[in-house]
């Protein structure tokens, strides 16, 4: 019995009850009280412990587990906003036809490509980024700080900056294109530079805090790796091709798998970046994303049973992802 | 192993040690765990915080508002709290209604987190009146309430099939068309306001026509009107069915007059008559500022928007012309749910904030134009001019309109439809897509929307 760790922790004599002369009154009834103090302190020794963690999973199960499961049960009811407990039976109805759902579709494809267009030049310049912090440099820390300030933007701030930047009649970016003789985009009109402008805010936000997650990977890589490197002739980049990046991939799988989870959720951006079309994503749905398109029947349509399905759906969608990361990261770790 | 050491040295420090720590224990559990239940707990019994007596016998009324609806402004709280000095008034204002109205429906679905008084934008009222009725005190019963001292279609919105009136109508948004009286003397156009309105008088095809005129003689330089949007909210306006017929059914796609006011948009876009905005939106805000576009349909309270949007050299180039057929665009509601704590004193405050009288002083302060007609003539009303508009005699023009407003059929889904054909319609027309093609994305995106 390994687990029962509490009994071989029961009281030292002379320890838990010091002060008592030995074969003082009766031995007997001290026996007893002891007997019982240590039964009290095994019960405690071994359910305090579930007392202490307890807080978390019953605020889990109130606010986490219970919104998924009655999630779940709505999903399978023509539920309405504006009647919440007069549920209509539909049993699979409303996942049958998310097949069919040609916004749904679209919202997932532009999860995708948003998704694509975000992480991977996010990643790169983070890396770089990260690369030049870790060279010696004058005042590095106010650097390192200055990369994680956007970060702390919150996200409704910065898109409606990036809003009027991205504006078309009266936008900075479709001035400065302007001036080098660039006809001027309609950045919230267009698919691609709908979701190009998106990304840019995507990117913005999230470069510094990867930048700063690699630093700290590139500054536990042992020195002397880049110094044989060096003595073997290898140049800056040869050293940051052979070194720097294997001894980095455990760092770089996590950030790849973050930022995935991340880049399925995308909302606010999206939501803010088009403000009067809100949920819509724009005129043609070009940026709707599946978080979006999930609030919109939720809450501006008021279909919550719909919204449910949707929810499931996203998460089934994203334990398959998570299954292929697994996957790759599993295959990775093999080949290294 | 690690976690063996600590209850051994926990142990050493003392015998009675461990009961304390667990008492402790206990108690941080129990505690968290009532102040969670204590939140979802019905606090009805208790009368002290914020309820029906503070410590000086004063009776507080809570109001749940949205965005500037002026009251406190226009000083009508002071008002009757010096009338009944038992009273206190305290209001909560959310700023956009998008934000305000599912907290609302929300709170009444489940019937706690309501104020004594709550606000309901008439974009909402039927979708309110038909679903949450039951949750409202019957307003028609209330002492000095009468049906006639309103206008009846805006009586007949917040009012039941079986007669009961959930809430009581504080505004109504009487429509004239808005323009630039230097931009059209450039174009050649008529600038004088009576003259104005004979341009399109009766039919906005006229509308459009001028728009032709004035888009020949200005250019590129100026667009006639400011959006699509606001196109077609304006003749959708004028009409008496639009998305929902007398029976409740949804016709939008069916009903001949939604589809003309939709061609007539697409085809003002089409011509590059109106500039590709959509209303309330950062690059529309600029576009004012920088006058570039010549006409905007509005109500009253768009005449305080634009001034607080214009550059101050704007003031007195503006006027006001009838609108081709009389509209309304926006009014709100105060009603009374019956969860409240001061059922009977919210009615007394709502029936007096809603009287003519208040309505005329939140006109004169607010630009919320009345919808108690007894208001129309009095002096607040009659005498109101417009530093904007060149000291035009507002009042009068839309008391005007105010009258010819047909009594509209309106749908509980009204915002979703409308919505969709303009953000989801006529916007993509100014971007170049036929009109076909924008009404086959407007009623997908729509239909979509309204399938449950």
């Amino acid at each position: 019995m390994a687990t029962r760790s509490d009994i071989a922790a029961s009281p030292v004599k002379g320890g838990a009850a010091p002060g008592r002369a030995p074969g003082s009154r009766s031995a007997d009834k001290d026996d007893k009280r002891r007997a019982k103090l240590s039964r009290r302190w095994q019960r405690d020794a071994r359910w305090s412990p579930y007392a202490f963690v307890s807080p978390f999973f019953l605020l889990f199960a109130a606010f986490g587990l219970f919104p998924l499961i009655y999630t779940g049960w709505a999903s399978l009811h023509q539920v309405e906003l504006t009647a919440p407990t007069d549920m209509n039976w539909v049993g699979l109805k409303n996942y049958t036809r998310i097949f069919d759902d040609d916004f749904f579709w679209n919202a997932a494809q532009n999860t995708l490509t948003i998704g694509i267009i975000s992480t991977v030049p996010q990643l790169m310049i983070a890396m770089g980024i990260a690369h030049i912090l870790n060279y010696k440099l004058r005042a590095s820390t106010f650097w390192r700080v200055a990369m994680l300030a956007p970060y702390a933007t919150s996200i409704a701030a910065a898109t409606l900056v990036f809003v009027l930047l991205f504006g078309r009649d009266y936008g900075m970016i479709n001035w400065a294109l302007g001036a080098v003789g660039i006809d001027p985009i309609g950045w919230q009109d267009d698919k691609w530079p709908g979701q190009i402008a998106v990304s840019t805010i995507i990117i913005w936000r999230w470069t510094g805090y990867n930048a700063l997650i690699y630093l700290a990977a590139m500054q536990a890589i042992p020195q002397d790796l880049y110094e044989s490197a060096a003595l073997d002739g290898a140049s800056r980049w040869r050293q940051f091709l052979h070194v720097t990046l294997p001894s980095l991939r455990p760092t770089i799988l996590f950030t790849v798998v973050v930022s995935t989870i991340g880049a399925s959720q995308v909302f606010g951006e999206p939501l803010l970046f088009d403000p009067n079309k809100g949920a819509s994503g724009g005129a043609e749905h070009q940026f709707q994303t599946l978080g979006l398109y999930l609030y919109e029947q939720g809450w501006v349509n008021q279909h919550l049973g719909r919204a449910s399905a949707i929810a499931w759906t996203m998460f089934a969608i994203l334990i398959v992802i998570g299954l292929i990361n697994q996957l790759i990261s599993r295959r990775l770790r093999a080949s290294s | 192993m690690r976690a063996r050491t600590l209850p051994l040295t926990r142990q050493r420090s003392g015998g009675g040690q461990p009961f304390a720590r667990k008492a402790l224990a206990v108690a941080a559990v129990v505690s968290l765990g009532t102040g969670l239940l204590a939140g979802c707990a019905d606090d009805g019994g208790d009368d002290s915080s914020g309820g029906s007596s503070s410590g000086e016998g004063k009776t507080t009324i809570t109001l749940g508002l949205f965005g500037t609806m002026g009251f406190k402004e226009a000083g009508l709280y002071a008002e009757y709290e010096k009338l009944n000095p038992d009273i206190k008034i305290q209001e909560n204002v959310v700023e956009r209604n998008e934000n305000y109205y599912p907290a609302l429906v929300n709170h009444l679905t489940t019937n706690s987190g309501l104020m004594d008084v709550q606000a309901i934008e008439v974009a909402n009222i039927a979708e309110v009146v038909n679903t949450q009725a039951d949750k409202f005190t019957d307003m028609s019963k209330v002492e000095g309430v009468k049906k006639d001292g309103w206008l009846p279609w805006k009586w007949e919105q917040a009012t039941t099939k079986d007669g009961q009136t959930i809430g009581l109508g504080t505004d109504v948004g009487p429509m004239a068309i808005c323009y630039r009286k230097d931009l059209f003397e450039k174009a050649g156009l008529p600038s004088e306001r009576e003259e104005v309105g004979k341009l399109w008088a009766g039919d906005w095809n006229k509308f459009i026509a001028t728009g032709e005129k004035y888009k020949e003689a200005a250019g590129k330089d100026s667009f006639f009107m400011d959006s699509p949007g606001g196109l077609l909210n304006a003749v959708l306006s004028s009409e008496k069915e639009k998305f929902y017929d007398a029976s409740g059914e949804v016709v939008y796609k069916t009903n001949p007059a939604v589809r003309a006011a939709f061609d007539l948009t697409a085809e003002a876009a089409e011509k590059g008559l109106v500039q590709s905005q959509t209303q309330f939106q950062p690059a529309w805000d600029t576009t004012i500022a920088n006058s570039k576009f010549a006409t905007v349909a509005c109500p009253p309270w768009m005449l305080g928007y634009i001034k607080g949007k214009s550059k101050p050299e704007a003031a007195g180039k503006w006027d006001v012309a009838v609108a081709p057929k009389s509209g309304n665009w926006g009014g709100s509601f105060l009603g009374v749910p019956k969860s409240g704590k001061n059922v009977e004193e919210a009615q007394k405050l709502v029936a007096w904030l809603t009287a003519p009288e208040q309505q005329a002083k939140l006109f004169k302060v607010q630009g919320s134009f009345p919808s108690a007609p007894a208001a129309y003539t009095s002096p607040e009303v009659t005498g109101a001019t417009n530093e904007m508009t060149g000291d035009a005699p507002i009042g009068q023009i839309f008391s005007e309109a105010a009258k010819q407003i047909p009594v509209q059929v309106i749908g509980p889904k009204d915002q979703i439809i409308q919505q969709g054909l303009t953000d989801n319609g006529v916007i993509l027309v100014t971007k170049g897509k036929s009109a076909e093609e924008a009404w086959e994305t407007a009623t997908k995106t729509i239909d979509n929307n309204l399938d449950k």
